[in-house]
């Protein structure tokens, strides 16, 4: 059968839902009216569950799952908000800051920053994770754009625009844990890289200040990501 | 009336937060009906005086001075409060960090003003190999980000604290506001 058009009835935070098969839990609650954190998730590319912050609980797992990576199944009961869920989101939040140097009160996306929301809506004042206060580089190399690894979150959402969206695939990620890093083709400075087509969508869709617009700052950064739900429609996709 | 004892201080911060404490306007005049301000730049009490019931700390602990003085500090107050993104984060301050003090301190005074040798002769404190948050020090038992936090801010964290309660802070302020 065509999961697109098989419907499974399930229970997200009591309340009785039905959604298509081929969905995951995080659409499914965003039809029904749930709100789930998101940071990684961008409507429009794919999902990859890399920053854990929809993670919910679904009775019968020990285990976190996340919401944006799980297909919702016949009979599953979710729920999205309990005291552990909020415990490890702030963890999760606490750790990033804790990461690198996200400095909000000189940062150019401050007032504009996903990263910076989420943690005011998670009640976080202070982190209680020791900062690691990390010698990272700004690549200012472009003529128009700048990347500061100082407050990339590794989310990808750059990797996966660049690559399912313009189809150019200059950004990718290099290293493990807590050194890795995007990087513009062979690792290059990104104003000497021959695939990006500067198109600055990798610009509008960073929740953080890593990638922003030369001498756009705070307020006057506002990042606009209605194109990407455009571009899938005009493209025939459903997401 | 037992009115409750406040104190201030300032670390490595630029002021700002006191510049906020003082935007308070006209609601300086009920906060100091409830309290007596004990020790703060704003007043002229040179030694941090025993027995304090909340001391709000602007900064991050920067020197050997300031993390003696956070100490002493701590030991003296009931309600440690953390005022600013410098005392919860480290904020600008703690930029340093990514560089070493030693290099930031060539850079500032020697290359630019060629008066190393005056900067690390005796007499001033002596700089830490990093910044840390007041709570990587001693323990904090209120945090109120932002840079500064508003007068708003400051004074609903006040005004709950003297009536004995503990404040809602993230609802009006966060990181950078």
């Amino acid at each position: 059968m065509n999961p697109a058009a098989e419907v499974k009835t399930l229970v997200i935070d009591e309340m009785d839902v039905s959604a298509r098969a081929d969905q995951t839990i995080l659409e499914a609650a965003r039809d029904a009216g749930a709100w789930i954190p998101t940071l990684c998730h961008l409507d429009g590319v794919g999902d990859i569950g890399a920053c854990r912050m929809c993670l919910v609980e679904v009775k019968g797992s020990n285990r976190l799952l996340p919401a944006c990576v799980t297909r919702v199944e016949e009979g599953m009961a979710v729920t999205t908000h309990s005291e552990r869920l909020v415990k490890y989101r702030r963890m999760i939040l606490e750790l990033l800051f804790a990461e690198r140097n996200h400095v909000c009160a000189v940062c150019v996306a401050n007032g504009a920053c996903e990263l910076q929301t989420l943690a005011q809506l998670h009640g976080l004042d202070h982190v209680q994770f020791p900062y690691r206060f990390p010698a990272l580089p700004v690549d200012g190399s472009h003529e128009r754009f700048s990347m500061d690894h100082n407050r990339c979150v590794l989310c990808t959402r750059c990797v996966r625009v660049c690559g399912e969206v313009e189809g150019a695939h200059t950004w990718d990620l290099m290293g493990r844990g807590v050194h890795s890093r995007v990087i513009t083709d062979l690792s290059q400075p990104w104003g000497t890289s021959e695939t990006c087509t500067s198109c600055g969508k990798c610009v509008q869709v960073c929740p953080t200040g890593a990638l922003f617009e030369k001498n756009k700052v705070g307020t006057k950064l506002p990042k606009s990501r209605d194109f990407l739900m455009h571009l899938s429609v005009m493209r025939g996709g459903d997401r | 009336m037992n009115r409750k004892k406040l104190a201030t201080v300032w670390l490595d911060g630029c002021s700002g937060c006191h510049m906020s404490i003082l935007d308070m306007d006209e609601r300086l005049l009920e906060i100091a009906g409830q309290c007596e301000l004990v020790y703060s730049p704003l007043v002229d009490q040179k030694t941090f005086p025993a027995d304090v019931d909340i001391t709000l700390v602007e900064g991050a602990v920067s020197s050997d001075a300031d993390a003696e003085k956070i100490r002493r500090i701590r030991a003296r107050t009931r309600m440690l409060v953390s005022l600013g993104d410098c005392a919860v984060t480290g904020n600008v301050p703690a930029m340093r960090n990514s560089f070493g003090t030693e290099k930031v301190l060539r850079r500032a005074y020697g290359d630019a003003a060629g008066a190393l040798l005056q900067v690390l002769g005796q007499g001033v404190p002596q700089l830490l190999p990093q910044v840390r948050p007041v709570h990587e020090v001693v323990f904090v038992d209120v945090h109120v980000p932002g840079c500064p936090p508003s007068a708003e801010t400051i004074y609903s964290v006040l005004r709950e604290l003297l009536a004995g309660r503990k404040p809602d802070v993230t609802s009006g302020t966060r990181f950078g506001a």
